[in-house]
């Protein structure tokens, strides 16, 4: 294994912990002994090829996926798993379902809810799950379309809306339960090089506004400026990890190297 | 746009000789020659006694049997869409106790004849002459008798709803297997459980899929209701054999049936219609008009150009 403590905070400062973690699909690893931190407020990336499992990972810190070995936690609790005299519980639905909540999730494909328009794909989560009222479910979404500029956009269906503006839709609503973390994955792998700019741009005003990410992605400039901590993972362990400039511009692994010559 | 664009003018749009058809005209002769020797022999032919057919076609008793093939198509069909719905949740469920005993209950109700299930139901009192409802192998609280208590429009309904669960749990649960996984992944990282994702975001994407079949069902039901004429019980095949038990005019009356039946039929294919449409919400850009939103765009171009003319 490799050498991975990136920052000195004290665990449990940590928003994600993550403790050599495993994780095989039907005896193949996928994750072979992740660990890794994400302090509150840090942007952290993770780069590296298809297949190298960091999609996996982030599918972990939203129980998405189950972890075979090692611990991961959430603000300093196990994520899908309670901890009681030594041993492990699995943690009801219920408590599950709530400890999504405190996690938004982007995804590549949007996954926007095709049958509602974006100002009822935004209001879904507080009004179902946080239990608000409608019409105060309402301002908020309007509040948060704006935010992502799509205010004049809100009455139209997913289908209506091109790629980059669903993608910005599904942020919103992520954002819409008021997340302390927000995972990204590969969010702008499925735009048209014209269009990803626009979501970067809502990604970029949302690390300047202090929130917590977690971020899959191959767009290597926005992780140099954006960036707090690139890990490189390949083959189910972080290679190598660090401040983006180290670790985009002077890769210290051979394998960091070969992709980044290929990528930029 | 550039400057030029107001100087352009619209290209002159090219000019065409159509294809001819002549395959077209063939078999529209052949169609017509067809049409005309049916409609000759529908109109001539004294066998098929229209006004015989006319005669019976609205008396009480055939009005009667119309309204109740139709109440219990419904009735049926609101048990076997509920129970089915039920079932394909089942057959989805991550419990394996239900999974396998909704697999069970479609494994019989599809696999045995329905007129035997709605005969059974219709005769249950020979298997159990007593039923009665309390502590499972021990004391009963009620009890009545079997006969008495399952009428001939319970056992149809029973009959017909339960046996339609059956395909029903098979058109939801392919409907909600339509539905991405990506649906499932987005709703659960908001926070959502399992059973408000189904109830929100699955169904509602599932029914574009599901109602086509649950049309088709529906229709297919209006008709399997004429099997409960043996139970007995008197919807519209039931009076109309009634009627020839005593008039002997077999097929003029059960051409009559058969119009009733097309008539309803008819109309339950413009209510899919409507369904259809409304579920297709979000996975078309532009819903094409109605037939009637057709016919009305058509009345209202040819006005003004009536206008122009006089």
């Amino acid at each position: 294994m490799t050498d991975l403590s990136t920052t000195a905070s004290a665990p449990a400062a940590a928003m994600v912990q993550a403790e050599d973690v495993w994780k095989s699909y039907d005896n193949t690893p996928v994750l072979k002994g992740i660990t890794l931190q994400v302090s509150p407020g840090e942007v952290f990336l993770l780069l590296g090829p298809s297949g190298s499992g960091k999609s996996t990972f982030l599918r972990c810190i939203n129980h998405l996926e189950t972890i075979d070995a090692g611990r991961l936690m959430l603000d300093g609790e196990l994520i899908g798993y309670d901890e009681r005299s030594g041993r492990l519980y699995e943690k009801k639905p219920r408590d599950v379902a709530r400890q999504r909540r405190q996690v938004g999730m982007v995804f590549q494909q949007f996954n926007l809810f095709a049958h509602r328009t974006a100002l009822e794909n935004v209001m879904e989560g507080p009004v179902q799950v946080a239990g608000l009222a409608k019409s105060e479910a309402r301002d908020k979404a309007t509040a948060l379309l704006d935010r992502v500029g799509l205010a004049d956009r809100r009455h139209l269906y997913p289908n209506q809306l091109s790629g980059g503006q669903q993608q910005r839709v599904a942020i919103a609503r992520a954002l819409a339960m008021e997340p302390k973390l927000m995972l990204f994955d590969e969010p702008t792998s499925a735009l048209d090089p014209e269009l990803v700019g626009e979501v970067l741009d809502v990604m970029r005003q949302l690390a300047a506004d202090g929130m917590t990410m977690v971020v899959v992605t191959h767009e290597i400039g926005f992780a140099r400026e954006v960036g707090d901590t690139v890990a490189f993972m390949d083959a189910g362990v972080v290679v190598e990890s660090g401040r983006p400039d180290d670790v985009l511009l002077n890769p210290q692994q051979a394998r960091t190297q070969a992709f980044l010559s290929k990528v930029l | 746009m550039t400057e030029g664009s107001d100087v352009m003018a619209t290209p002159e749009p090219l000019k065409v000789v159509p294809l001819r058809h002549p395959g077209r005209w063939a078999a529209m002769a052949v169609i017509a020659v067809l049409l005309a020797m049916l409609v000759h022999a529908l109109a001539t032919n004294p066998r098929f006694n229209w006004p015989e057919q006319a005669k019976y076609g609205f008396t009480p008793a055939i009005r009667q049997g119309v309204l109740t093939t139709l109440w219990l198509t419904v009735a049926a069909m609101v048990v076997g869409v509920v129970l089915g719905v039920v079932l394909a949740v089942m057959r989805l469920s991550p419990n394996p106790v239900l999974r396998n005993a909704a697999w069970i209950y479609i494994w019989v109700f599809r696999g045995t004849p329905v007129l035997v299930q709605i005969l059974v139901w219709a005769s249950l009192g020979a298997l159990f002459p007593r039923l009665g409802l309390g502590i499972p192998f021990g004391p009963q609280f009620v009890e009545a008798d079997t006969f008495s208590l399952i009428s001939g429009f319970s056992a149809a309904l029973l009959g017909l709803g339960l046996n339609e669960a059956a395909y029903m749990a098979e058109i939801v649960r392919a409907g909600l297997l339509s539905v991405n996984e990506g649906q499932w992944e987005a709703a659960g990282a908001l926070g959502m459980r399992r059973s408000q994702i189904l109830r929100r975001v699955v169904l509602p994407q599932a029914m574009r899929v599901i109602v086509p079949p649950t049309g088709n069902e529906t229709i297919s039901m209006l008709k399997t209701t004429s099997l409960v004429a043996y139970v007995p019980f008197a919807e519209l095949l039931f009076q109309t054999q009634a009627i020839y038990a005593k008039t002997y005019q077999v097929i003029p009356m059960l051409l009559m049936a058969s119009l009733w039946y097309l008539a309803m039929t008819s109309v339950l294919m413009i209510v899919q219609y409507y369904i259809e449409r409304y579920y297709a919400r979000g996975s078309v850009r532009q819903l094409p008009p109605t037939p009637w939103q057709r016919v009305r765009a058509r009345l209202e171009r040819r006005r003004p150009r009536v206008g122009e003319h006089s």
